[in-house]
């Protein structure tokens, strides 16, 4: 069923690629003092709503059900498992960044985490210090100058950007896996993800709960936090990074 | 210079500035203050103390090693400027308070954990202190502290947590208080009392 999907959807991906790089651009001065572009906020929030009411209603309970019942080792594991599944795709990504080192080290990771680890489940990788490697198409598309685009947050994914959006797509569906002739990994792939995200869920509980149930304003904590980590992971200098401390009247505080 | 030499003397009519002795902000106190403000907290999780206790404790930790004036003015933004000098007062209550059992409760994620400082770098006129943060069951991240001698102590006046940084979320948090409330800084002041 995702074979038979897979190449359509990559033009369709590639079709929104263009069109959302035609529509709504941010002021490049803007861009620069790292302000928050949301031309979208109206459609946004309401669907920050929709997200808000799954994770209440179904991903928030389900996935305290299953660290409750599932013990941390086995979360982890499975966790684990679904991050190694990425490592081909990332390495493809590192491959179409010109980062050669990055590609070696996501095999490398990949190679032993396999052979090592049974099948991904374990992480021997990190245990002998080699580096995440961690990427994904939407980095590949900032390393080619795309922008990051509006800030858009998808349906039961939660924050991202219009560049970030096109890479969750493609890396999704382009994973080099899954372009093997009759390989396991192809209904494995979903199944997984779905299962690390609960673990993740389950394991922050807190730390997400805080953001979506006990912020003023989630929508606007939510985007706040996503910019800002998305930029650092991307390795942008942030404008806040640079807040004068002396630069602010404090008398009376 | 002169701006800084401008506030001082401003902070000293407001009699707000601590002072302290006056031995120059280096790369090496830098760390130290960091290094104090580690060992302080983990001091506070390994004490096994209730949690109300413990909240006591990091208000204090916050208190000591924090520019609390300056976090406080930072996060209220351009509201700061038609606040009272009582409202700005009484918002610096609420808010060390207010962080104090904010970040505690994530304190406890740090049980068994440990935060090494890493390096230190000249930033401006102010210093950018590197740490990794090495908690149970998770890949090491990234934490890095802000300090400067602006109120003529150590202090350290932000922290990023993998580039998620305190003044620009609290800013976010204060003004959305300050929204649901039809601009009342007095009711966000008493909702800042409230929250856990």
């Amino acid at each position: 069923m995702i074979a038979l999907l897979k190449k359509p959807l990559v033009a369709l991906v590639l079709g929104t690629a263009l069109l959302t790089s035609a529509c709504a651009t941010q002021d490049p001065a803007a861009q620069a003092t790292g302000e928050i572009f949301d031309p979208y906020e109206g459609t946004n929030r309401s669907v920050h709503q929709f997200n808000k009411g799954l994770d209440r209603y179904a991903f928030r309970p389900a996935s305290k059900g299953y660290v409750a019942v599932v013990p941390p080792d086995m979360v982890t594991a499975f966790g684990n498992f679904a991050e190694n599944l990425s490592k081909p795709s990332d390495a493809v990504n590192y491959l179409l960044q010109g980062n050669i080192k990055g590609a070696g080290q996501a095999l490398g990771r990949f190679a032993v985490n396999t052979v090592f680890g049974i099948g991904g489940l374990g992480d021997p990788a990190s245990d002998f210090k080699m580096a995440e490697a961690r990427t994904d198409f939407g980095e590949t598309l900032h390393v080619w100058g795309a922008g990051e685009g509006a800030y858009v947050e998808l349906p039961g994914f939660g924050p991202s950007t219009t560049r970030d959006a096109v890479g969750i797509f493609v890396d999704f569906f382009t994973n080099p896996l899954s372009q093997l002739e009759s390989n396991p990994i192809e209904d494995i792939e979903l199944p997984a993800k779905v299962v690390d995200q609960l673990g993740n869920r389950g394991t922050y509980s807190e730390t997400i709960d805080s953001i979506l149930y006990d912020s003023a304003d989630s929508y606007a904590q939510g985007r706040q936090i996503y910019l800002q980590n998305r930029r650092f992971e991307l390795g942008q200098q942030d404008a806040s990074a640079e807040i004068d401390p002396f630069e602010l009247d404090t008398g009376g505080f | 210079m002169y701006r800084r030499m401008f506030l001082a003397t401003l902070g000293a009519f407001g009699g707000s500035v601590v002072a302290g002795p006056s031995w120059a902000l280096d790369e090496n106190s830098a760390s130290d203050l960091i290094n104090r403000l580690v060992a302080d907290i983990n001091r506070v999780i390994g004490s096994g103390k209730g949690e109300g206790a413990m909240y006591a404790e990091f208000e204090r930790i916050f208190e000591r090693f924090s520019d609390t004036s300056y976090i406080a003015a930072y996060a209220m933004g351009v509201d700061a400027r038609r606040a009272s000098d009582a409202q700005k007062r009484a918002f610096s209550d609420a808010f060390q308070g207010y962080i104090a059992r904010k970040y505690g409760s994530r304190f406890r994620e740090f049980v068994g954990g440990r935060l090494e400082v890493t390096g230190v770098k000249k930033v401006k006129k102010w210093y950018e202190v590197s740490c990794v943060a090495y908690l149970r069951g998770q890949s090491p991240f990234e934490v890095t502290f802000h300090v400067s001698d602006r109120s003529g102590r150590d202090l350290f006046f932000n922290m990023f947590i993998e580039g998620v940084n305190l003044l620009l979320t609290e800013r976010t948090e204060i003004g959305a208080m300050i929204d649901r409330h039809g601009g009342d800084i007095d009711k966000m002041i008493a909702d800042l009392k409230q929250l856990s």
